[in-house]
Parts: C-alpha cells; sequence; structure tokens
C-alpha cells in the first residue's frame, strides 16, 4: 500500500529546521492533471468512475472533488472551497485532521529522518498514509527471536 | 657455572620473550582504552581497523567521537502508535553488526493484553508471537532495550568497570575489559544485555563498516553487548537506526537538554513513565500514549 502512495504522489522534502516552508516537488505519473481534464466537462455525480479505477476511495464518506478543485484541476481543494497547489497538502489534511496536524508540525505524529540536532526529512501526510483510503493496512511481523532451546541446537 | 652457550640462549629467549610482550602488551595486559593518549588511540584503532579489514575485506572506520557538549539524550515512544512489527529489531541488528547464526537482539519487542498492562509487570508479556499480521485486536506491544538509565545497575556491579555512563547519557561497554562474568545481565531489570556465547558472524555482505569504539565494532566472544542509542550514529548527529526504521512513526529521539526537541515536545505535553520506576534506576527512555 505504501507503496502505491508512493507511487501516486512522491513528495521529496529537503528542510533545514523545523519549519514548516516545505519546498516539495510533486512527481505523479498523471500530473498536471489539466492536460487530460482540461476539455473535460466537470460531472459532479458521485458514481463508479471509469478512469482512475485503481483508486479505492475509502476515505469516510469524501468524493473526488471535496479534495480535488473542480475549476482547477492541478490544484486541491480546502474545506471551504480555496484552492492550494498540491504543496500545501498538509494544510488540506489539516482542516479536518487539525490536531493531528499540530502534533505532526511538533514532530510527534509522523516520522522524521535525518539528523536530530539539523537537516531533518519530514514525511508528509501522503507519505505514509495513501489519501485515497488513509487507514493503515496491517503488516507481516518480522520473525520472532529464537527460542533457547532452538538457539541451543545451533551451537 | 653458566656456559658460553647456556648464556647467549637464554638472553636470547629472555628478549624474544620481552619483544612479544612489547607486540602483545595491547592485546594481553590492556590498558584502558579511555586512559590511552590520544597518540595511542589513534595506532590501537587503527590496528582494529586492519584487523576488521581483514576479516570482512571491506574499508573499515572504528572511531571514538566523543560526547557532545550539552547534550543528553532521551528516547520516547509512542505505544499508541507502535504495531509490533518489529522492523525496529532487524534495522537494529544490521546497523549495529549484531550476531547472525546465533541471533543477538539489542531490542525485544513484547506482546501484552491491552488489560494486563502495568508499567513494571511484564509476567503475562511475551516476545515471541507471531501472527500472520500485526497489530492484533485486544494486544499492545512494548519494544524494550537499553534503557540507558541514570543509575545503571550494571554499571554498579561490573567487577572491571568495563561499562559505564557517558556524559551525554548512554552506557557503553568497552569490549576490551569485559570478562563475560555476566553481572550486568543479572543487574539489569530490563533484559537489555546480551552475551556472545560463541565468536559472532557476520556475513561480509551485511557488515556495517562505519562503527564507534564502544559500539558497533564486531564484538568477540564471551562480552557483553547492548543498545548504545546507535552511538556511531547519534554522536555525528543523526538519528539512531531504530528511530529511521519505524513505519508507523512511534519513535522519537532527542537533546533532553535542549527545550525545542521532539523529546521535550513530548516530556512537556505528554503523560509519560518509564519502565519500573520503582527501581530508582531513573531511565532515559519514556514511553507515552499520544491517542486516547
Amino acid at each position: 500500500m505504501i507503496a502505491v502512495v508512493l507511487c501516486i504522489l512522491i513528495f521529496a522534502v529537503p528542510v533545514s529546521s523545523n519549519t514548516l516552508n516545505l519546498p516539495r516537488v510533486l512527481t505523479s505519473s498523471f500530473y498536471p492533471c489539466s492536460d487530460c481534464h482540461q476539455g473535460l466537462k466537470t460531472n459532479p455525480q458521485v458514481r463508479k468512475l471509469s478512469f482512475h479505477e485503481d483508486i479505492l476511495l475509502e476515505h469516510n464518506n469524501l468524493w473526488c472533488l471535496d479534495c480535488h478543485s473542480p475549476s482547477d484541476r492541478n490544484r486541491l481543494r480546502l474545506l471551504r472551497g480555496r484552492a492550494v497547489p498540491f504543496e500545501d497538502l498538509p494544510r488540506l489534511c489539516a482542516t479536518c485532521h487539525g490536531s493531528i496536524y499540530k502534533e505532526w508540525s511538533n514532530g510527534i505524529h509522523g516520522k522524521r529522518t535525518g539528523q536530530w540536532n539539523g537537516k531533518k526529512n519530514y514525511f508528509i501526510c501522503t507519505d505514509c498514509h495513501n489519501p485515497h483510503s488513509p487507514s493503515f493496512e496491517s503488516l507481516r511481523p518480522e520473525p520472532p527471536p529464537l527460542r533457547p532451546e532452538k538457539t541451543l541446537r545451533r551451537y | 657455572m653458566l656456559t658460553r652457550r647456556e648464556f647467549i640462549r637464554n638472553s636470547l629467549t629472555i628478549l624474544g620473550s620481552m619483544s612479544l610482550g612489547a607486540c602483545l602488551k595491547q592485546d594481553i595486559f590492556k590498558e584502558k582504552f579511555m586512559e590511552l593518549s590520544e597518540e595511542e588511540k589513534k595506532r590501537f584503532l587503527m590496528r582494529l581497523e586492519e584487523r576488521y579489514e581483514r576479516r570482512y575485506g571491506i574499508k573499515f572506520s572504528v572511531k571514538d567521537t566523543p560526547p557532545l557538549e550539552g547534550v543528553v539524550f532521551g528516547y520516547a515512544l509512542d505505544l499508541s502508535r507502535c504495531i509490533g512489527c518489529r522492523r525496529c529489531v532487524y534495522a537494529c541488528v544490521r546497523e549495529n553488526n549484531q550476531s547472525r547464526d546465533i541471533p543477538i537482539q539489542w531490542i525485544r519487542v513484547l506482546r501484552i493484553k491491552k488489560e494486563h498492562f502495568a508499567p513494571s509487570d511484564f509476567e503475562s508479556a511475551e516476545h515471541y508471537y507471531n501472527p500472520e499480521k500485526v497489530p492484533e485486536d485486544g494486544y499492545m506491544y512494548i519494544p524494550v532495550q537499553c534503557q540507558q538509565c541514570e543509575s545503571p545497575p550494571c554499571v554498579k556491579v561490573c567487577p572491571t568497570k568495563a561499562t559505564w555512563k557517558e556524559p551525554d547519557g548512554i552506557v557503553v561497554i568497552d569490549y576490551e575489559w569485559c570478562i563475560g562474568c555476566r553481572c550486568c545481565m543479572a543487574a539489569c531489570p530490563y533484559w537489555a544485555r546480551r552475551f556472545n556465547w560463541k565468536e559472532p558472524y557476520i556475513p561480509k555482505e551485511e557488515i556495517n563498516p562505519d562503527t564507534h569504539y564502544y559500539g558497533n565494532r564486531p564484538r568477540m566472544r564471551g562480552v557483553v553487548e547492548k543498545c548504545t542509542f546507535c552511538i556511531q550514529r547519534t554522536r555525528n548527529g543523526r538519528y539512531p537506526a531504530c528511530v529511521e526504521a519505524c513505519p508507523t512513526g512511534a519513535r522519537k529521539f532527542g537533546n533532553l537538554l535542549d527545550p525545542e526537541s521532539e523529546v521535550r515536545y513530548i516530556l512537556d505535553n505528554f503523560k509519560v513513565f518509564r519502565l519500573k520506576a520503582e527501581l530508582n534506576t531513573e531511565p532515559r527512555f519514556f514511553y507515552f500514549f499520544s491517542l486516547g
């Protein structure tokens, strides 16, 4: 699942300090979306899509146009309708998940790699969650430690 | 009466054993690493590097990076996000060159029924769980590793002073001075120390050549080892390997003396607890629940 997310949206996030101003590069095979959507008429109807059928939408009762701007396909749509670029994705998520956004900004929710006293790589929402079905899939655990009696046999 | 022949033979024997003794002085009549002069330390580390290079056929670096000024390391683990997947365990094994044939793992992930959880009672916990998928309903997972105590019982009992607490809070072991009596293992209330019953085996292609003298350099038979907060990484500013491996971001690490750090934010804003707090070991490893 994580791999799917990474394929859809990969944000490289180099950050110098604990700022939230994150310069990012969006690389998706479909982006810019307007390439296809330019000539298409917007259909606000909730329906089974004939394209993007690989997207499993399990995000509460949301529908595409709740988060994707219907007027500007290259942008996201905040809760009240303002269009923001894809780079501002955490702000979009924050409109519903405010407390998690606050914890994420403080480095508690989610993950950071790099240096504890310097340059950190922030993982943004879509690095770990699939925006279309955000709950985590359960994982196969790595093998358990050997029981002592089995270890003895290896000597 | 000493004949000429005997005199020559005896003096040659004495001379020979003296020069052999000088060679082996570092190996047999060891001096404590931290008591060596800078020059001797450098020579000694170079000899270690050469030895490892011969054994593993790869360029090695054995550093002795000193503790950073104004830094005391602290760790916080979010139990409401840990799913018990053991990714941290194996990231640690790879980073810290732990034995593979007789597996040594510094991190143990305990599984416990949610209703049985208490910070000092792990009677009903087990670490051999192996379901198809984690997390499982009704269970929680508690990774346990060296808690880097403020008052470490393992240090108190070591008869050779081979283990001690560094100024940045990391409890380290000088493997050259460890005699393998395992008193420290008996003293540790967290079961954090492991013993090399035989010469550890690490495949050549999996060896991590970036090492620290007190940390992940390859160990020998008969010495005790344990988590050092990845001393080779953290003293150079990097996060420990387990922090970077955790898929849910449950592991947090930082400087306890820096009010801006992530650990300090957790200490200031969440209810944290330590394992077996009643023993007054005062771990620098905190557990907390970010949800519920």
